[in-house]
């Protein structure tokens, strides 16, 4: 246990332990955890225990976010420098990066190897899918920092699945639009995952594009100039995935395209659930409000935060996007999701479910009391939510 | 030249400095940043929310303690 201490001019000696420093290593190792699917099989030679590792993900996560609830702690303001200059936590993500690498290729051993149902091979594809979608995660976190290791990692995972353009449109599309109209990564109330799937993976893609074609014309470069770091991280992708595919044979090619979908649409449910509804308010001059713990869905549940590097703490996340991960905080009274982010997928994939659980809630929170003006609505909803949801909406 | 500051994150605008990864050359004054100028760190600031530095001292209320802090790191 490592203690932290500052000595605050008017409070004296600040110490603080952070309980949660060794557990971060479940948010490192969780990627080799589909491995035990493999395991499984190959000591059983029963092909269903590849679903093991997400029966795990959307069955007992979701069980023990609900049995072993909240962690509400944050550490003091005076330590969060030190929290944050400890390079402890910052290995622990370099250290997940190439631990996407090895599951991936350990699936794509298993099906080159193994003589699979054409259900064992779905599963698989799946399963790595997912997880090459938590490498994303992974990304995001390192995507944030502004020293070149971290952007580089961040290039480097994102390009298991092929998602290299996620970091730029992410920070500088999806965080500066965040829960406005005009984001298409923040959902709308009314729209369901599906609709908004096909908003969100076309809308994010163009996006970064444009992005980044703007700040190479910046640089007097051109799109297809080596600068373009989009196409850096799709280098890497197609360099790995073409091998495969003149390794072993077109058998893998509907492995990869579902794996990378996978993964695109495990970040398509973080984004769904993450600002549904929310809506920042325009001011007098046409721009929009400064993003606010308010305008994100946050999660306080303890055991799938420390499987996603504190992703589901995602007020503080948006409206303080360099904050590391260690040191995201709790606040109080911010549109707070029933289960962490495992048990809130399976409710979007539903999306009578979402909808029910979901509507109240968003109508309820306390800077929206009812009022449909102050919600990010799906413009032909409106009408529908009002008779829907009458006695929660304000005349 | 002058220096500009993000509220939120820290991040300084150096005038001498520019920012090169986004393509503004060293002495790119911060009026000649586009319009839509965003903070290249946080992304959630935008050029009318920066801060004006003075001489090279960070103001406060910016820094909060993020670059002055007394390390202390005990076992
Ligand atoms: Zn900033």
């Amino acid at each position: 246990m490592k203690t932290v201490t500052f000595d605050s001019p008017t409070q004296g000696t600040i110490s603080y332990t952070d309980k949660k420093r060794g557990l971060w290593w479940m948010s490192a190792l969780y990627p080799l955890f589909p491995i035990t699917g493999l395991v499984l099989h190959g000591l059983t030679g029963i092909e269903l225990m590849l679903l093991v590792p997400m029966v795990a993900a959307y069955i007992c996560v979701p069980l023990f976010d609900y049995l072993l609830g909240e962690d509400l702690s944050n550490p003091p303001e005076e330590v969060v420098a030190q929290l944050e200059q400890d390079r402890y936590y910052s290995r622990l993500l370099y250290l997940a990066v190439p631990l996407h690498f090895i599951t991936f290729f350990a699936a794509v051993y298993w099906i080159v190897t193994q003589d699979l149902s054409m259900a064992g091979y779905l599963i698989l594809a799946v399963g790595a899918g997912m997880t090459s979608g938590l490498g994303i995660n992974t990304g995001h976190e390192l995507g944030h920092k502004t020293d070149p290791l971290s952007r580089l990692m961040a290039k480097i995972v994102l390009a298991v699945p092929g998602y290299g353009h996620f970091c730029l449109e992410h920070n500088a599309g999806h965080h500066r639009h965040v829960a406005t109209p005009e984001d298409t990564a923040s959902s709308k109330m009314g729209e369901n995952i599906y609709a908004f799937a096909l908003r969100e993976i076309p809308g994010g893609f163009k996006r970064a594009w444009q992005l980044e074609k703007v700040r190479l014309q910046r640089k007097g470069k051109s799109m297809w100039s080596p600068s373009n770091e989009l196409l850096q991280s799709y280098a890497i992708t197609a360099v790995i995935q073409i091998s495969l595919l003149i390794a072993f044979g077109w058998m893998l090619l509907p492995f990869l395209i579902i794996h990378n979908f996978l993964a695109w649409w495990q970040l398509t449910s973080a984004n769904y659930i993450e600002h549904y509804g929310l809506l920042r308010e325009k001011k007098a001059n046409g721009s929009y409000e400064r993003c606010q713990p308010h305008h994100s869905w946050n999660s306080n549940h303890v055991f799938s935060n420390l499987l996603l590097y504190h992703l589901e703490r995602h007020s503080d996340h948006h409206a303080h996007p360099t904050r590391h991960y260690q040191s995201l905080r709790n606040f109080e009274d911010v549109p707070a999701l029933p289960n962490g982010y495992f048990g809130a997928y399976l409710m979007a994939y539903c999306p009578p479910i979402w909808f029910a659980v979901m509507n109240p809630r968003l109508l309820n929170l306390q800077h929206i009391q009812g009022d449909l003006s102050k919600v990010n609505i799906l413009p032909g909803k409106r009408e529908a939510m009002e008779q829907k949801y009458a006695s929660l909406v304000a005349a | 030249m002058k220096k500009y500051q993000c509220p939120d994150c820290s991040y300084i605008y150096d005038e001498a400095v520019g920012h090169e990864h986004e393509g503004y050359e060293p002495g790119t004054r911060f009026e000649d940043l586009p319009e839509d100028f965003a903070c290249p760190a946080c992304f959630v600031r935008e050029k009318e929310d920066f801060v004006p530095l003075e001489s090279d001292s960070i103001t406060s209320d910016c820094a909060k303690n993020k670059n002055s802090v007394v390390r202390s790191l005990k076992k």
